[in-house]
């Protein structure tokens, strides 16, 4: 009977897997993309840009992800010009609120990784660009970014994993995935060990995915590194 | 839209109640922060020890823990917190009904998330010390109670306060999600003042900017602790 259970509900939460990869997909490439970019904000000579990007990385990482949310899900409707705007249309749906936030924080975390990935270039890797002549856009696509890159991979892979727990929060704003499923096993059932069985073994399968991926990016990109046969 | 009025002390306003909320969140961050060194000690002792069986128990707990949602074990210990202490006493021949309280279970589900980071944090203190140490101690005749006293709980103190502090802004960042068990912490009062008073933004932003204040001045002491202890090592 018990065993059934598990069956049972594991079917359930699986179905609701695809949820949360949704959330996952929509919002990681948008993460990496604005990190990077805020990353370069952060270090740019203006003063303007750089203090206002730090002050939004101090505030969003000072504050929990379920404030952030909930601002979001629930704050954002109440100011009347939002309402009326046109972005109305996807910031009524629970799913883009979500994948709102998640991008919100990611990103003030993840510039904070690609900064210190971008600082630890070694000045002597730069000068002696700059002396084999690369312009200063070539200098960031060729020389800078490939390393800065490959040396954050292990911190921005922990970052990933925090990522995949965080889309369990935006069960709370009623969107249905794996853990807002689980919520309502538990809740109906009173079998709680099931359901946390069956969330948590595929939450840990897809952590173990976010690991594998970031060791194989590490392995492909750090080609020097690599033991030779 | 803006009801910031209502954040006034008194009959009228919000302002004690979330006084208290706040309170109660650095309570509970305080008592499960507690609980996750203790558990961690342990773990992390569990994790260093050659006992092979310890090793790999201690290295489940970690794995599993730390990778699944913080919300999904919270979900588990207020739903299934009660049966297992039920059947604890069960085995013990009480057969009554228990019921555990809100605090109890936040605090138990935030510290055994939080024991997992702090486990890493005191392990990888421990592994910091250099291993010359500990043959210097024992060739000089110290017995392994006064290494253990003497050589490694200062220094494991001192490198594990920065990692500390860490777990400590994680932990009270976690209490946030607490308010799904009804504990009357920050994020609980703001959805009641928000539902009350129809204006979620104000008590949103009124609880952002309290966590805010949280966070920078415990990280601000955890700095000025760190320097305290750190004095004549660089």
């Amino acid at each position: 009977m018990q065993d059934s259970l598990i069956i049972v509900n594991f079917f359930q939460i699986f179905n609701a897997l695809d949820e949360t990869i949704l959330l996952l997909i929509v919002s990681l490439p948008i993460g990496f993309i604005f990190s990077i970019i805020f990353a370069f904000g952060r270090l740019s000579k203006n003063k303007f840009v750089s203090k206002t990007i730090s002050i939004y990385i101090f505030c969003i990482r000072g504050t929990p992800l379920l404030v952030q949310i909930y601002l979001i899900y629930f704050g954002l409707g109440n100011i009347k010009a939002v309402r009326e705007s046109i972005f109305w249309i996807l910031l009524k749906e629970p799913f883009w609120c979500g994948v709102l936030a998640l991008v919100i924080n990611t990103v003030a975390y993840g510039a904070e990784i690609f900064r210190g990935g971008i600082q630890s270039v070694k000045k002597g890797q730069i000068e002696s660009g700059m002396a084999l002549g690369f312009g200063k856009i070539s200098l960031y696509r060729r020389l800078i970014l490939p390393i800065a890159l490959r040396q954050v991979l292990p911190t921005y892979g922990n970052e990933l994993i925090l990522m995949v727990k965080a889309t369990s929060l935006i069960s709370l704003t009623t969107y249905m995935e794996m853990t807002g499923v689980a919520r309502k096993i538990m809740a109906t059932t009173f079998a709680p060990v099931e359901a946390f069985v069956a969330a948590g073994s595929l939450y840990l399968f897809l952590n173990f995915l976010v690991v594998q991926l970031i060791k194989f990016l590490e392995w492909k990109y750090n080609p020097h590194l690599r033991l030779k046969n | 839209m803006f009801k910031f009025e209502k954040l006034v002390f008194g009959d009228m306003g919000w302002g004690d109640e979330f006084l208290i909320a706040t309170f109660m969140t650095i309570a509970v961050s305080i008592c499960s922060m507690g609980l996750g060194i203790f558990i961690a000690i342990f773990a992390a002792w569990a994790k260093l020890s050659l006992n092979k069986f310890l090793k790999i128990l201690s290295n489940i707990y970690t794995t599993v823990v730390r990778g699944v949602p913080e919300l999904l074990i919270i979900y588990l210990i207020f739903f299934g917190g009660s049966a297992a202490i039920m059947s604890i006493a069960k085995a013990f021949g009480y057969y009554g009904y228990i019921e555990l309280n809100a605090f109890t279970i936040s605090v138990v589900a935030i510290g055994l998330i939080s024991a997992t980071y702090s486990t890493e944090v005191i392990r990888a203190s421990v592994l910091s010390i250099d291993k010359g140490q500990f043959e210097a101690a024992k060739s000089m005749g110290l017995k392994k109670f006064q290494i253990f006293y003497k050589i490694l709980i200062p220094q494991v103190l001192r490198h594990a306060i920065p990692g500390i502090g860490n777990v400590w802004q994680v932990t009270l960042k976690d209490t946030a999600l607490i308010s799904v068990t009804g504990l009357v912490e920050i994020m609980r009062q703001t959805r009641i003042s928000s539902n009350v008073e129809h204006s979620p933004f104000t008590f949103l932003i009124t609880a952002a900017f309290l966590y805010l204040i949280l966070t920078t001045f415990s990280g601000k002491f955890f700095n000025f602790i760190e320097r305290k202890v750190s004095k004549g090592f660089v």
